[in-house]
């Protein structure tokens, strides 16, 4: 296993340290090898210390009690949205608003500043490998206000077909773009700074799918200049149930909230409500505490360990995978070659159905994702029905790498293939 | 904590300066603090050279939120409107001279930020809270 000695510091042994879960043994006798990180990704001490702490020292809820455990509990509630504001160079916290994860993110635009501003006429400009979250909320806008939804093909090698994108916004009336920063079945890194200024120039407004790229990449909000920006927080360390919506302030400004309720509103009469000031007119109830508090936390964990040194790391395992999938008979693996793509390998293996790859995997302790990955569409454009995915993160090593290959062999035994 | 309820403290709530609404008026603004239902309305006359020349409260809420509008009024008095916008979140800290825990600065403030949205608009009183 010499494909361990790095040619940069990363010594990935003290992070995997770091995860309980990865100390575990999957089956009697066979340890886990979790390779379903673009579907969630394991937790490490601090996050999992930090939900406890919250919950036994200080749980109350925020922004209302004058007592100390509500005092504790919103400055670290509002702590954790400096820290996210930080990690992605938002101009300031009041864009960061929290959710329960991308898709609520996204449903949140669709409902607010595209009901607002979205009609008969105009059109919404997607791409074909979206995950159905940021599809379906555009289709059941679409249905009700009447507009058109394009989508950019993708091509052979897995990524956009730019061309067709750039003719979309010179020969329609596109007012949004829509888009995902990292494909979860490709791996395809989309240019999205490039698209968004293309948008920009073309008068429409940009919303980008971060939920692949975040955990994985350092993002700058003030380099991309999009104009949304969605993530989870699950898929990178934190706990489930919180994500983040990041909005230029201007466009928040002007949006009408979506959810009414509690701590949204300025004043209340039974006549009519005013909305509170960024963000609070967008968080309606109490918030995500726990949640956004153990978020925080991830944030710190993946910044001390340093999101280049991961993106690094995950690129020397992606190239790996790639190299060791393509020596496996009967193996195609989809999207852009090592290099251009995220550390995620989906893959048919011919003569045996994706779930039985992942079945047999699991025999094994490697743990993959079969099925659609929520992009039917895309798997439709490639004719096949299913894939099983490997997807990587800074806890994985090339150990793990070999024992998907092992696996697969397995299962080639198994169906004499 | 009973550092919080000093007896000026107590005075200024229970005895608000500058009470009651100007009528007519040049500047007037109302604004809540939607977590705890404080509510402060103010309305100012200004001079020719935008000298604040009289300054009228209402208001209802804890004594925090309406003992810094009565002094934060005693303050703004005879300054111009320029003078007055340089008055910042530590400003209004001093001039109360009381520990805050977090959860009440946001009732100490409720003054002044009613001042500047009023008088100077949305953002500059954002800028305002939003200093680290």
């Amino acid at each position: 296993m010499n494909k361990n000695a790095f040619l940069y510091d990363y010594d990935v042994e003290k992070v995997r340290a770091d995860f309980p879960i990865l100390q575990q043994e999957h089956h009697a006798g066979v340890p886990l090898v979790y390779l379903d990180n673009a579907a969630s990704s394991q937790k490490p001490l601090p996050v999992i210390a930090a939900l406890d702490d919250y919950y036994r020292r200080y749980n109350a809820n925020v922004h209302r009690g004058i007592h100390k455990l509500s005092e504790e509990a919103t400055a670290a509630y509002e702590d954790a949205r400096l820290k996210v504001k930080r990690f992605i160079n938002a101009g300031s916290k009041r864009e960061v608003i929290f959710t329960r994860g991308t898709t609520e993110s996204i449903n949140l635009v669709a409902q607010t500043w595209g009901r607002a501003n979205l009609g008969r006429g105009d059109v919404v400009v997607a791409t074909m490998m979206e995950h159905h979250s940021n599809i379906v909320p555009w289709q059941i806008l679409a249905a009700e206000k009447g507009f058109t939804i394009r989508y950019v093909p993708v091509l052979r090698d897995g990524t956009l077909d730019l061309r067709a994108y750039d003719r979309y916004l010179h020969e329609e009336n596109v007012k949004l773009v829509t888009v995902m920063h990292t494909s979860n079945m490709l791996g395809t890194v989309n240019p999205v700074q490039a698209m968004a200024q293309q948008a920009h120039n073309a008068g429409a407004v940009v919303v980008v799918d971060g939920a692949q790229s975040t955990p994985h990449m350092p993002v700058d909000m003030q380099a991309l200049n999009v104009d949304f920006f969605a993530f989870s927080g699950h898929k990178m360390c934190g706990p489930t149930g919180i994500g983040v919506l990041y909005g230029k302030r201007a466009l928040l400004e002007a949006m009408p909230p979506w959810m009414g309720g509690g701590d949204m509103i300025s004043r209340v009469t039974l006549e009519g409500s005013t909305w509170n000031e960024l963000p609070y007119k967008f968080e309606a109830g109490t918030p995500i505490i726990a949640g956004a508090i153990g978020l925080g936390y991830a944030i710190d964990y993946l910044s001390a360990v340093g999101m280049e040194k991961i993106q690094a790391h995950e690129r020397e395992i992606g190239a790996y995978a790639l190299e060791r999938l393509a020596e496996v008979p009967g193996v195609t693996v989809y999207g852009p070659e090592a290099g251009q793509k995220g550390a995620v390998a989906a893959f048919t293996l011919q003569g045996i159905h994706a779930h039985d790859v992942a079945q047999i995997l699991d025999a094994e302790g490697v743990a993959v994702r079969a099925g659609h990955h929520c992009a039917m569409p895309l798997h439709d454009h490639f004719g096949i029905p299913a894939t099983a995915r490997a997807s990587f993160y800074l806890y994985n090593t090339m150990a793990e790498v070999d024992a998907l290959i092992a696996g697969l062999y397995k299962a080639k035994q198994a169906f004499a293939v | 904590m009973y550092d919080m309820y000093r007896e000026n403290i107590l005075d200024h709530a229970k005895n608000m300066r500058n009470r009651g609404l100007l009528r007519p008026c040049d500047i007037e603004f109302e604004g809540e603090n939607p977590l705890c239902g404080d509510h402060l309305h103010l309305t100012l006359r200004v001079d020719e050279n935008q000298r604040i020349t009289d300054v009228g409260w209402e208001g209802a809420g804890c004594a925090i939120s309406q003992a810094s509008a009565s002094m934060l009024g005693e303050q703004i008095l005879g300054k111009t409107l320029e003078e007055a916008r340089a008055i910042g979140k530590e400003d209004v800290f001093e001039m109360l001279g009381i520990p805050l825990s977090a959860n009440r600065v946001k009732c100490a403030l409720l003054g002044l930020k009613v001042l500047k949205v009023g008088a100077y608009g949305l953002a500059d009183w954002q800028k305002t809270e939003d200093e680290e």
